[in-house]
């Protein structure tokens, strides 16, 4: 197993490449139960890729985005993210290395709702040693980035749903990570909002190069990608 | 850094409901635990505050207390000259035989009647307590039937304005006046002449002796030689220690007090952990999506730990605010030494405040911690599906 992670840690410097999986799988055990979500699975995602990841409820999108964030880990095979194989780091460290190099997109939001705009984009910036107002130099700029300087002061429940994700998008680009990873973004969103949060997303690729996973069912969406991938009963699908 | 405060403050204002229902049992249990506290700590500064440690209060060997205690008049001519003793500036030693008897008074409030210590005073009696002041009427006049009442009793008990009568010994005795014993044990008596009452409970003695040293180190001389003096058959004690001892009245309110409280205190703890509990439940979706920012489990431990505690220290405020008015409140108790009511006011100092606190943020702490565990250890997949 540890000559596999050197060869893919080679691999990762030669190619630049920013995520690699080798033949990983995710089976869940409920009761008697086996549901495999991922099986076997390789893929290799380069450093300023912006990649869609589509495919029917249960092919395994998210479990495959959970691992690459490193909130869940594959019961077999190997992924390393950033040339790390992140399990192996105790708890504390998973939360440091995810705060400065995953930005993190859910498709309800998930904003702090007592927080206003502004304090929920600083919540990441708050691990980091930035000064206070170097922190809030960091918050404008991502709020600048996504158009809401404007609404520093509200609460998430004075937003409406496409701001709430432009803030949550913001908050994920805070700490100027290297990779962004978004889950459905646009689900809960009207097509005005969703192109919105797109367009967004396809900038801070574009603009800022950074990494882009994003899983969605939406072909609208997909479009704004550079490449797809499809996932079926937790089986990438052929290029 | 750590979550900020401001989160933990927010949410106990969003869940305003529960977060006022929570803080006001904490409060009640806080108002017990300050009532006994400010019982306690006023009893024992009426007995801390009474005395001075140059005067030696001799009892008869083995007697705890001056109502069951004897001094021959003999006695006390020996006693008066003792060496060591102080002298007033006619040169006239400073030493007071005095006697004390128990009466019963009926309450203002017409809630019974209690035990009233009555004291034989001599005028030299006056001098050895130099802090107590006349505060209206006039002292009495050696040889009548008058008495002069504290002022405690006088806003207790029946019969004990100026110009009243009370009752006891062979006839009527007068009201002329009121005294200031401040918070001492000494604002819980009655003071007459000590000759009138001799003839009047048909007693040769005395019950007492209080003799004044020229310093503390002569007190203890004193002491010691009163108690050695096989011919005597006396003790002699420091007056600060015998009412020191006394503070042993307040036990049984320590005891039921400090009981009551602790049950009380599990059940707050139990709210506190209940309202905890809910408020990881409903934010469990807010934990995961802390825990991917990168917040770590000890980060989000120590914040509901934090909201906790600031819980119960709003109903620790809510306890103080609420316990406010009762801060002076004059109560009295039965003093298991003289068997005498002893009155004493319910004392809210710092320190008090300070213990009640403390004891709301252990409170805060026990109840907070297991649902922060709880909140800790959620994993963050199926708190995210939550």
């Amino acid at each position: 197993m540890s000559s596999m992670t050197e060869d893919l840690k080679k691999v990762a410097t030669g190619t630049r490449s920013i995520v690699q999986a080798r033949s990983i799988s995710k089976v869940f055990r409920r009761d008697s139960f086996e549901v495999t979500a991922l099986d076997k699975v390789n893929l290799d995602i380069a450093e300023g890729e912006f990649l869609a990841l589509m495919g029917p409820s249960g092919s395994g999108k998210t479990s495959l985005l959970n691992m690459i964030a490193a909130i869940d880990q594959p019961t077999s095979g190997e992924l390393l993210v950033l040339g790390e194989n992140v399990f192996r780091f105790g708890d504390k460290e998973i939360a440091r290395w995810r705060n400065e190099h995953i930005g993190y997109v859910f498709q309800t939001f998930n904003l702090i709702p007592v927080l206003t705009a502004f304090e929920n984009v600083e919540l990441p910036l708050l691990l980091t040693r930035l000064t206070r107002s170097e922190r809030r130099d960091h918050v404008m700029t991502a709020l600048k980035l996504v158009g809401l300087e404007d609404r520093v002061d509200h609460l998430p429940k004075q937003l409406s749903g496409g701001q709430e994700q432009r803030v949550a998008i913001a908050r994920a680009i805070a700490t100027d990570p290297t990779i962004i990873l978004a889950d459905e973004p646009t689900g809960d969103l009207d097509s005005h909002s969703a192109t919105e949060v797109l367009e967004i997303l396809k900038r801070l690729n574009h603009d800022h190069h950074k990494t882009i996973v994003m899983v969605t069912h939406d072909p609208h969406a997909a479009a704004y990608a550079h490449s797809t991938r499809d996932l079926e009963k937790g089986m990438l699908l052929p290029v | 850094m750590a979550i900020p405060i401001t989160y933990n403050i927010r949410n106990l204002r969003l869940r305003l409901g529960a977060t006022i229902m929570t803080a006001m049992g904490i409060a009640l249990t806080v108002c017990i635990a300050i009532f006994i506290l400010a019982l306690l700590t006023g009893l024992s500064k009426a007995f801390a505050t009474s005395g001075s440690p140059l005067n030696v209060l001799v009892l008869r060997k083995g007697s705890q207390a001056e109502l069951s205690s004897f001094i021959s008049r003999d006695a006390m001519q020996v006693l008066k000259y003792l060496p060591g003793i102080a002298r007033d500036a006619r040169g006239e030693p400073l030493a007071s035989g005095e006697m004390v008897v128990i009466i019963v008074l009926p309450r203002r409030n017409g809630t019974g009647e209690v035990n009233v210590t009555v004291r034989g005073m001599t005028p030299v009696g006056f001098d050895l307590r130099p802090s107590v002041k006349l505060a209206e009427g006039r002292w009495f006049t050696p040889g009548q039937r008058e008495v002069v009442v504290s002022r405690s009793v006088h806003q207790r008990f029946d019969r004990s304005s100026i110009g009243d009568v009370m009752e006891f010994g062979k006839g009527k005795w007068t009201v002329v006046g009121v005294f200031d014993a401040g918070s001492s044990a000494l604002d819980s008596e009655i003071w007459a002449d000590v000759n009138q009452m001799s003839s009047d409970f048909d007693r040769q003695g005395f019950s007492t002796a209080l003799l004044r040293a020229n310093d503390e180190a002569e007190a203890e001389a004193i002491k010691n030689r009163v108690s050695d003096d096989q011919r005597l058959k006396l003790d002699g004690r420091i007056e600060t220690e015998y009412y020191a001892q006394q503070t042993k009245s307040g036990r049984p309110i320590r005891f039921v007090g400090t009981l009551v409280a602790f049950i009380m205190a599990i059940g707050s703890c139990f709210a506190a952990m209940n309202t905890m509990y809910a408020a990881v439940a409903y934010r469990a979706r807010e934990i995961a999506t802390l825990r991917i920012l990168g917040f770590s489990r000890p980060s989000i431990l120590t914040s509901f730990v934090l909201e906790s505690i600031l819980l119960s220290m709003l109903g620790a405020l809510g306890g103080i605010v609420l316990m406010l008015p009762f801060n002076g409140f004059t109560t009295g108790t039965s003093n298991a030494v003289t068997f005498s009511e002893v009155v004493f006011r319910l004392q809210m100092t710092p320190g008090v405040l300070a213990s009640a606190l403390a004891f709301a943020l252990i409170m805060g702490l026990l109840g907070g911690l297991a649902p922060a565990w709880h909140a800790s250890r959620k994993n963050i997949l199926s708190a995210l599906r939550d």
